[in-house]
């Protein structure tokens, strides 16, 4: 064809030089040992949390009874007794904390995923939600201490609410933007282009479409706040009595196990053990559920 | 087939075509009629179908524009709330802490006198429990968390994937006082007996492991918070290797390359960022950690040279004397102490997550 | 029954670009008017003001007049209230995913609060049937996700939803191109049974198909319109080269 004279051509590589196959095992070995190490970083990791999944199991079946969800606990050196009113208790300032803390979260989100595209001040507010996220829960409880408690000069129930609730806005604040962005634009258009106001647009089609998503961010950041204790130390502070008043000292299960845990006796860490089995379960089942709903409810069909 | 045809040839042919595909009773397909400007009077035309009710009522309705504007007035409210609450913890903070501030000032932070008694006040040995505790943790968690992410997404056969990465999450949701219960009642007992006298014997020459091992101190501390950092720092290692492109992972495949050489110039090469990201969130979650620290630290206010020496850390010490503290100095420097933790966590979380946005900025773009 | 568009001046912008340059046209009342030419020409954008679409993107502005009959769109009403009488059928059929093929079809009317059960019964009935899907759906109207459809039928039941507000205008964004050749010729036949009781707005990017369906076809070239027209001039002996050149298929 062309009159360029061909180059020579090029004498094959030899691959089975004694170097060449040096290399070649070395490079396997390390494979493997790299392969192995990262299997028994797994198998290390996975240890601990069955070693105290197991002994949490062990510990707290064992100690768990009746008296535990009806009883109140019972005066040092007196046998049985349980914690019926820190159960009551952490129920009261949660539900209190998800009424605070839910809408406000939602409502933020939104407006970073709807109203705040590429704004500065909706990626101020993102900056601002993750650091947030990251602020240790101790740090939480003194703020509303000094806000709160010492204004009113005891410790209550609603105090411990806010100082939850506050830790609460910041993950369902990026969850439901994260799951608003998951909504395809059409779908607005959509709705917009039949002449339904944005309000409407926003509740009735986005925020619904992208609801498992948002219940799965609201479960989460619940079951999350549901086993701090740092921040109800000096907020809620504990009740060894029956209290449902807010605006009192009250019970929480998180509380209830570190004091008996911290404590000299051998029934209050049967307690303790038994505390933390019932927190954990409830936990549990509720990041599962919400895992099993998220992984059904998402999108159906959508583009 | 020739572009330059005539127009007519080239209607006819799209007449046609409509025609093949039509499998209906179209009208006429194609329409010769007169440009139209005003609808022709003469024309018949079909009456609408309803009498429209519909459209008297959506006439009615009005703009919306007032509920428009307050629901985004609400939103945009509850979204600065967000700033507010930052603003407010970091006011009230300071507003708190003004007593100690005023009093010991910068020294605050350089001194190590403890004394609640004599009204002496010196945050260094927290300081120093805190940093030694968090660098413990990220010293056992770091490799391990890499392993665990690098066998997740890279090596873990697929039916294992999700279980694993559930695993690994179970432990994120577990609460710190569940850890510190579980610590108090198992790991400090194991501490005292078994690992701290195997210490001893074949790392003593470091002079690190030396003096009384009760099982509370630094070393057990670091542990616990590591197994609690552990599953924040791989997830988020895993969901970086993960956002990386395949096509990243088969050009180096296509080359002959072995699997981890792959995964070392495919994966972590391109992720190293994302990772470091990732370990600082750590630091900053181990930073703040108080309850399962608290409860096996040993609660001490010194600085010491070896790990089995009881500590304290910033956390732990507000959680274990605030609500002792009397005296409103002894109160505000303990606020003062969360001011500074507060404070630090804010900085470090800050450029955890510049670091972390910056790798995944540029994975998928949103529908927008 | 229809009103008549007129356009007067309208320019347009996404951010710094220029995407529409000084349009002036007048769409007749109760007719089909075809809107071509090349992707990117503006002919999306010229539509998607016409019932204030275009606005919704923060960074797209808008001037000149547009008067539906004798009210002027950018200064007597709000949007809201403009989309309501001027419905718009999307590129990409658009259903809400997690409504019922009767929800879909209502959504216009109960999410602008139309309470009347009996009359949404009907309209829904009857939108559907004026979208040729009635007999495909009648069956499961309540029970099947208006997702769950295919893409030709869902973009029928779009065309449906934007029927059930009975709008004077209809818009419609290129409402075949991502559709089968059996679906697209459905599409046109419902456009040819609508437009003697609906002002028909089509843009398409395939010139048989405005050749087929639209009495007025209109040609866009880079935010301009070169050439107005009766369908039949514009496609037998056009008056500007570009549009000659663009019919017979010389660029684009």
């Amino acid at each position: 064809m062309s009159s360029t004279p061909m180059l020579p051509p090029r004498p094959p590589i030899d691959f089975d030089t004694p170097v060449m196959r040096f290399h070649r095992s070395r490079r396997k070995v390390t494979n493997i040992v790299v392969s192995g190490l990262a299997i028994l970083a797994t198998v290390i990791v996975i240890a601990p949390l069955v070693a105290i999944l197991v002994y949490l199991l062990y510990k707290g079946a064992s100690s768990l009874n009746f008296n535990f969800f009806t009883k109140i606990p019972a005066p040092v050196g007196e046998e049985g007794g349980g914690m019926a009113n820190s159960i009551v208790g952490s129920g009261i300032i949660l539900v209190l904390a998800s009424l605070m803390g839910i809408p406000i979260g939602i409502a933020a989100g939104v407006y970073l995923s709807e109203f705040g595209r590429g704004k500065f001040l909706a990626n101020a507010i993102r900056f601002t939600a993750d650091v947030l996220n990251g602020v240790p829960s101790i740090v939480m409880g003194i703020a509303i201490y000094s806000l709160i408690v010492m204004r009113q000069k005891h410790f209550s129930a609603f105090a411990g609410g806010v100082a939850l609730a506050i830790m609460m806005v910041p993950t369902i604040t990026r969850t439901t933007e994260e799951m608003l962005s998951t909504v395809p634009h059409a779908i607005r258009e959509a709705a917009l282009g039949l002449g339904v106001p944005k309000w409407r647009t926003v509740l009735s089609v986005s925020l619904r479409t992208a609801s498992p998503g948002i219940i799965t961010g609201c479960m989460l950041a619940f079951a999350r706040v549901a086993g701090e204790t740092a921040p109800l130390l000096f907020t809620a502070f504990g009740n060894q009595f029956w209290s449902v008043k807010l605006n009192e000292p009250i019970g929480a299960l998180p509380l209830q196990i570190y004091v008996y845990a911290i404590s000299p006796y051998d029934e209050w860490h049967r307690l303790a053990w038994a505390g933390s089995l019932v927190l954990i379960v409830m936990i549990m089942v509720s990041v599962t559920l919400v895992r099993v709903f998220a992984s059904r409810g998402a999108l159906k069909g959508g583009n | 087939m020739s572009r330059a045809e005539d127009h007519s040839t080239t209607l006819d042919r799209m007449t046609a075509d409509h025609n093949v595909n039509s499998d209906s009773s179209t009208p006429p397909a194609l329409i010769v009629s007169h440009f139209v400007q005003e609808p022709a009077p003469g024309t018949p035309q079909a009456p609408p179908p309803e009498p429209s009710e519909i459209r008297r009522f959506l006439s009615q309705r009005g703009s919306g524009a007032f509920a428009d504007n307050s629901f985004a007035g609400v939103i945009l409210l509850c979204a600065c709330s967000i700033f507010a609450i930052v603003i407010f913890i970091a006011a009230i903070l300071i507003k708190s802490s003004h007593l100690s501030i005023a009093q010991f000032g910068l020294k605050f932070f350089s001194t190590s006198d403890w004394d609640p008694v004599s009204g002496q006040f010196g945050a260094l040995p927290f300081i120093f429990g805190t940093l030694a505790t968090s660098f413990l943790a990220l010293l056992i968690a770091v490799p391990l968390a890499l392993g665990v992410a690098v066998f997740i997404s890279e090596l873990c056969p697929r039916p294992l994937r999700a279980p694993i990465s559930f695993l690994t999450e179970l432990l994120a949701a577990i609460p710190s006082v569940v850890y510190g219960l579980w610590a108090v009642f198992v790991l400090v007992p194991l501490m005292r007996d078994q690992l701290g006298p195997f210490l001893v014997k074949y790392f003593g020459w470091t002079h690190l492991f030396e003096g009384a091992n009760f099982g509370v101190g630094l070393l057990t501390a670091g542990i616990i918070l590591a197994i609690m950092i552990l599953p924040i720092i791989s997830s988020i290692t895993r969901d970086i290797m993960l956002s990386v492109p395949n096509h990243q992972r088969e050009a180096v495949l296509a080359l002959g390359a072995t699997r981890w050489e792959m995964i070392r110039t495919g994966v972590l090469r391109n992720a190293r960022i994302g990772i470091v990201g990732a370990v600082i969130l750590g630091l900053g979650r181990a930073l703040g950690e108080t309850m399962a620290v608290t409860m096996v630290i040993g609660n001490h206010a010194e600085i010491a040279h070896s790990l089995f020496a009881p500590g304290n850390t910033l956390a732990s010490v507000i959680a274990n004397e605030f609500s002792e503290a009397t005296g409103d100095l002894y109160l505000s420097s303990l606020i003062e102490i969360g001011l500074a933790l507060f404070l630090v966590t804010i900085i470090v979380n800050a450029i955890a997550r510049l670091l972390v946005w910056a790798v995944t900025r540029g994975a998928p773009a949103r529908v927008s | 029954m229809g009103v008549g568009i007129q356009v007067q001046d309208l320019n347009a912008w996404y951010g710094s670009t220029h995407t529409l340059q000084d349009i002036n046209l007048h769409i007749p009342a109760n007719h089909a008017t075809a809107l071509i030419g090349p992707s990117g020409c503006g002919k999306s954008t010229f539509v998607r003001c016409l019932n204030r679409m275009h606005e919704t993107n923060p960074i797209a502005r808008a001037t000149g007049v547009v008067k539906m009959g004798e009210l002027d769109i950018y200064k007597d009403a709000s949007p809201v209230e403009i989309r309501r009488r001027i419905g718009m059928v999307f590129q990409r059929p658009n259903p809400f995913p997690t409504m019922s093929i009767y929800d879909n079809v209502a959504s216009g009317l109960k999410l602008n609060g139309f309470r009347n059960r009996r009359i949404i019964d009907e309209t829904v009935e009857r939108s559907l049937k004026q979208a040729a899907l009635w007999e495909e759906v009648k069956d499961d109207l309540k029970k099947k996700s208006g997702a769950s459809l295919s893409g030709g039928q869902q973009q029928r039941m779009c065309i449906a939803r934007a029927l059930a507000v009975d709008p004077e205008v209809l818009l419609m964004d290129e409402p075949a191109s991502a559709l089968d050749p059996v679906s697209t010729s459905k599409i046109e036949d419902l456009i040819f049974q609508l437009k003697s009781q609906y002002t028909i707005v089509i843009v398409t990017h395939n010139m048989q198909q405005a050749a087929r369906v639209a009495e007025n076809t209109g040609f866009f070239l880079n935010g301009k319109m070169v050439e107005f027209d009766s369908t039949h001039k514009i496609f037998t002996n056009p008056r500007d080269k570009r549009t000659e050149d663009y019919i017979t298929g010389r660029f684009g």
